[in-house]
C-alpha cells in the first residue's frame, strides 16, 4: 500500500466533454505541492473529484489515498480518511454559525473514527485559539457560515476549518485569490505552522506570491486537462514571466 | 448550540427512517358504538358524569353541526371521512375509576409512555414539568398538582374541571370559539371527550412549564380534545403540548379546540412540538389534524404567544390566531411546518386587530421535502377602531428536492389608514453545493439537512422552551430523513 495521494490517469468528464485527460500525480506525506495553470484548465475539477463533489464523471483511471480507493467512496467518508478541501468559492449557510457547523463536522469525523465526541468546553477553547490565529474576530465565530463575510474573510474562513479539522491532505483551491496582502501572509502562516511529516498540501494557485510564503516541495503545471510540467520551486518563478504560452500546442 | 452534534446523533440513530412511536399498547378499551348520534353525545357526557349544561350545549353543538359542510377551501387533499364509521369515546378500562397516584395507573400505560421518552416517574421529580398525560380520551396521570394548588393554579383535565372550576368553564367554554365558527370545532363541541384545563389566578406567576402530552392509541377513535387556558389580570403562563401517536393502517381523525383567555397584563404562551404518524411514504395510515387553537387577548397590554413545530400528521389543517382586543395587546406566532413525502400542510394564523396600538409578528418557517405540499396562509385584519396597530409577517420557504411545493398566502385587510402592515418573504432551495460542503466536512446527507434546516428555523426553535427546543430540533432531523440522497 502507498500512502498519501495516488492518482493514476484519471480521466473525468463533464455533460460528455472531456475535462481532465489522464493526470497522474503522487503526493507523499508531508509534501507540499503546487498546481498552476491557465483558467478552464480542469484545476478546480481535479480538486473536486478527489473530494468526491457530485456531477463529475469518472472515464478512467484510479485515485487512492493512504491504499483506499476514494473514488467508491461517499465524501464525508473521504473526509474521515483525512481529506480537506478549501473550496474556490465558499459556500454560504444561512442560521448555521460557524461554531455549530464546525462543531458538528469535527463530531461527526470523531464518530467516524469510532473516536467520542469532543467536549464543548474543549472544542471552545481549541476554535478561539484557531482563530486567534488567523486573526479572524470572535464574532465571526458567532455570525453564520460565510454569510455577509468578505471575500477575504471567506477564504480565511476556510483556513480555520482547515486548522480544526486537522487534515491528513488538504486542498486549497486559490484561497490566496482575493486576499489582501497582509491576509496572504497570515494564511501562508497558517499553512506553514500545519506543515509536518504526515501531512500534505495541494496547493491550487495563479501566483508565485504565495509559494514564496508556503515553498512548495513540487509544482505542476495543469493545461488543457493535462500535467505538463512538473519542476521545483523554480518552475513557479519561471511561469510568472513566461506565462503559459509554452503549453498551447501542448494539448 | 450544544443540541445540534446531539440532533446529528439521532438522526443518525434512526436512519431507516421508520417512525420511532409506531407501537400499540395492549389494553383494553371501553369504546362508544360507532356512529354520532344524539345518543352519542349523551353517552359520553354520562361517562363524564357532566352536568345537564354541558349536555344541552354539546346537543346543541350536534344540532348545528348537522346543518352545516365541510370546508373544500384549505389545500389539502384527503378522502373524505365518514362520521358514521367513527368512534367518538374510548376510555383505557383501568382508568374507570381515576388513580390516586402513579403507582395505581396501568403498567401498560406506563410503558408506553416511557417509548415515547416521558417517564412520569422522573418527570415528577425532574423540576420544572408538570404534565398531564392524556390516553386518548382520559387523563391518566397529572402530577406536580400539589405544588400548582398552592400558588391557586388549577391544572387538571378538562373533564376535572367541568367538577373543580364549574362557574370557569361555563363562563369561558365557546367564548373564543364559538361553536359554530367552523365545521371541525362545531364537531368538536358536541363531541369533545378531554384535554386540559388551566386556571392561572391574579398576578401569579406559574412558576413551571406546563406540558401535555397528547396520544392517540385507540383504533379508528376521533380524538376531540378540549382544552381552556385563562391567565387572570397579571398573570402569566407557558404551556407546552406535545403529540405522538403510533402507527395506523387506517386515517384517524384528529379535531382539537383551543381556548386561551389573556386579562389585563397577562400572558399566555403557548407552545406545541406536533409529531403525529404522518402516514408511509405515501401518506397511508397518517392523522388528519383539524385544529382550531384562538387566543383572545381581552384585557388591556396581555400578550399571547403561538409557537409551533409541526413535522407529523398526513394532513395538517391549523391556524393558532389572536384576537387582539384590549389595547396595547401583543399577538405572536412562530412557526415551523415541515412536510416530507406524501404529506400535506395547510397552515399559518390569524391576526386580528380590534384595540388601539396592537401590535402582532408573524414568523413563519415552512421546509417541503418529498412530494409534499406546505402552505402558508395568514390573515392580518384591522378593524376601523384599531389606530395604532402594527404587524409584522415574514413567512420563508425552504425547499428540499424538486418535487415538493411551497405556497405563501398573505391576505391583509385593514380598516384604519392608522396602521402599518409589513411583509416579507423567502424561498429558498437546499442546494448541491451546501450539502456537499458539508459532507466534505465530515456529516452524512442527513446529518447535512438537518443542521441546515435547523439553522433555517432557529429563529422559531429560540421561542421553544429550554426542555423542549433540543427534543425539537431532534424531530426536525428525524422528520426529514430520506429527503437526500
Ligand atoms: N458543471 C460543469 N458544466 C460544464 N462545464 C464545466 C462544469 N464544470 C467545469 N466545467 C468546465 O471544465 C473546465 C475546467 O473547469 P475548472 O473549474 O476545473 O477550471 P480551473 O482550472 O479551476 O479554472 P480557474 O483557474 O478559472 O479556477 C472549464 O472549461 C469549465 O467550464
Ligand atoms: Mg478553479
Amino acid at each position: 500500500m502507498t500512502n498519501g495521494l495516488v492518482i493514476n490517469d484519471l480521466r473525468v468528464s463533464v455533460e460528455d466533454k472531456e475535462i481532465l485527460k489522464g493526470i497522474n500525480l503522487t503526493i507523499e506525506p508531508g509534501k507540499v505541492h503546487a498546481i498552476m495553470g491557465p483558467n478552464g484548465s480542469g484545476k478546480s475539477t481535479l480538486a473536486h473529484v478527489i473530494s468526491g463533489r457530485p456531477g463529475y464523471e469518472v472515464t478512467g483511471g484510479s485515485v487512492t489515498f493512504d491504499g483506499h480507493d476514494v473514488l467508491e467512496m461517499e465524501p464525508e467518508e473521504r473526509a474521515a480518511l483525512g481529506l480537506f478541501l478549501a473550496f474556490q468559492y465558499p459556500v454560504e449557510i444561512p442560521g448555521v454559525t460557524n461554531t455549530t457547523f464546525l462543531k458538528t463536522a469535527v463530531n461527526a469525523l470523531r464518530k467516524a473514527r469510532g473516536e467520542k465526541e469532543m467536549d464543548p468546553m474543549a472544542f471552545l477553547k481549541m476554535l478561539r485559539e484557531k482563530a486567534k490565529l488567523l486573526q479572524l474576530p470572535d464574532d465571526m465565530l458567532k455570525r453564520p457560515l460565510n454569510v455577509g463575510f468578505s471575500g477575504g474573510e471567506k477564504k480565511r474562513n476556510e483556513m480555520l476549518q482547515m486548522a480544526v479539522l486537522a487534515p491528513k491532505l488538504a486542498i486549497l483551491d486559490e484561497t490566496d485569490s482575493g486576499l489582501d496582502i497582509d491576509a496572504i501572509r497570515i494564511v501562508a502562516e497558517g499553512v506553514n505552522a500545519q506543515r509536518s511529516p504526515n501531512r500534505s498540501f495541494l496547493v491550487i494557485t495563479h501566483y508565485q506570491r504565495l509559494l514564496d510564503y508556503i515553498v512548495p516541495d513540487v509544482v505542476h503545471v495543469l493545461a488543457y486537462g493535462r500535467i505538463v510540467e512538473t519542476g521545483g520551486a523554480d518552475l513557479a518563478r519561471r511561469l510568472e514571466q513566461t506565462g503559459y504560452a509554452d503549453y498551447t500546442t501542448a494539448a | 448550540m450544544p443540541s445540534t452534534t446531539e440532533t446529528v446523533e439521532t438522526v443518525h440513530a434512526f436512519t431507516g427512517g421508520a417512525y420511532k412511536y409506531g407501537f400499540v399498547t395492549d389494553v383494553e378499551m371501553e369504546m362508544a358504538p360507532k356512529g354520532l348520534t344524539d345518543d352519542t353525545v349523551r353517552y359520553i357526557s354520562a361517562q363524564k358524569n357532566e352536568p345537564q349544561w354541558l349536555l344541552d350545549w354539546r346537543l346543541k353543538a350536534l344540532a348545528l353541526w348537522r346543518t352545516m359542510e365541510e370546508p373544500k377551501w384549505a389545500k389539502v387533499d384527503y378522502p373524505k371521512i365518514d362520521y358514521q364509521e367513527l368512534h367518538y369515546y374510548a376510555a383505557p378500562k383501568s382508568t374507570k375509576n381515576a388513580p390516586k397516584s402513579l403507582d395505581e395507573v396501568d403498567p401498560e400505560l406506563l410503558r408506553t409512555y416511557e417509548k415515547l421518552g416521558i417517564p412520569l416517574k422522573e418527570q415528577e421529580i425532574l423540576a420544572g414539568v408538570a404534565v398531564d398525560a392524556v390516553f386518548d380520551s382520559v387523563s391518566v396521570a397529572t402530577t406536580y398538582k400539589a405544588k400548582l394548588e398552592e400558588k391557586g393554579i388549577i391544572f387538571c383535565s378538562f373533564s376535572e374541571a367541568v367538577h373543580r372550576a364549574p362557574e370557569l368553564v361555563k363562563k369561558y367554554l365557546g367564548s373564543v370559539v364559538p361553536q359554530g365558527d367552523n365545521y371541525f370545532a362545531c364537531l368538536n363541541s358536541a363531541v369533545f371527550s378531554d384535554g386540559s384545563f388551566v386556571y392561572i389566578p391574579k398576578g401569579v406567576r406559574c412558576p413551571m412549564e406546563l406540558s401535555t402530552y397528547f396520544r392517540i392509541n385507540a383504533q379508528n377513535t376521533g380524538q376531540f380534545e378540549r382544552t381552556l387556558i385563562i391567565a387572570e389580570e397579571g398573570s402569566y403562563v407557558s404551556y407546552l403540548e406535545g403529540c405522538t401517536a403510533p402507527q395506523r393502517d387506517e386515517n384517524q381523525l384528529h379535531a382539537a379546540v383551543v381556548e386561551l383567555i389573556a386579562l389585563d397584563d397577562a400572558e399566555i404562551k403557548y407552545s406545541t412540538v406536533q409529531n403525529w404518524f404522518p402516514g408511509d411514504a405515501e401518506g397511508k395510515g397518517g392523522i388528519y389534524n383539524f385544529v382550531t387553537k384562538r387566543g383572545a387577548c381581552r384585557g388591556k397590554r396581555s400578550k399571547i404567544s403561538w409557537t409551533q413545530v409541526e413535522t407529523g400528521s398526513a394532513v395538517t389543517w391549523k391556524y393558532p390566531s389572536c384576537i387582539l382586543q384590549g389595547d396595547d395587546s401583543v399577538g405572536e406566532f412562530y412557526s415551523v411546518a415541515i412536510t416530507n413525502n406524501a404529506q400535506q400542510a395547510d397552515t399559518g394564523t390569524k391576526m386580528i386587530h380590534i384595540g388601539k396600538n396592537t401590535r402582532s409578528t408573524i414568523v413563519s418557517k415552512g421546509i417541503a421535502a418529498g412530494k409534499s405540499d406546505n402552505t402558508y396562509r395568514g390573515l392580518v385584519k384591522v378593524l376601523a377602531g384599531a389606530e395604532g396597530a402594527r404587524n409584522y409577517s415574514q413567512c420563508d420557504s425552504l425547499l428540499i428536492g424538486d418535487k415538493c411545493g411551497a405556497h405563501t398566502v398573505p391576505y391583509i385587510e385593514s380598516r384604519t389608514p392608522f396602521s402599518t402592515l409589513e411583509h416579507e418573504a423567502t424561498t429558498a432551495r437546499i442546494s448541491d453545493d451546501q450539502l456537499f460542503v458539508c459532507r466534505q466536512r465530515g456529516l452524512s446527507s442527513e446529518e447535512a439537512v438537518a443542521l441546515i434546516v435547523n439553522g433555517f428555523c432557529k429563529e422559531v426553535l429560540q421561542n421553544l422552551p429550554m426542555e423542549f427546543a433540543v427534543e425539537a430540533q431532534k424531530l426536525v432531523g428525524i422528520s426529514l430523513e430520506g429527503s437526500v440522497g
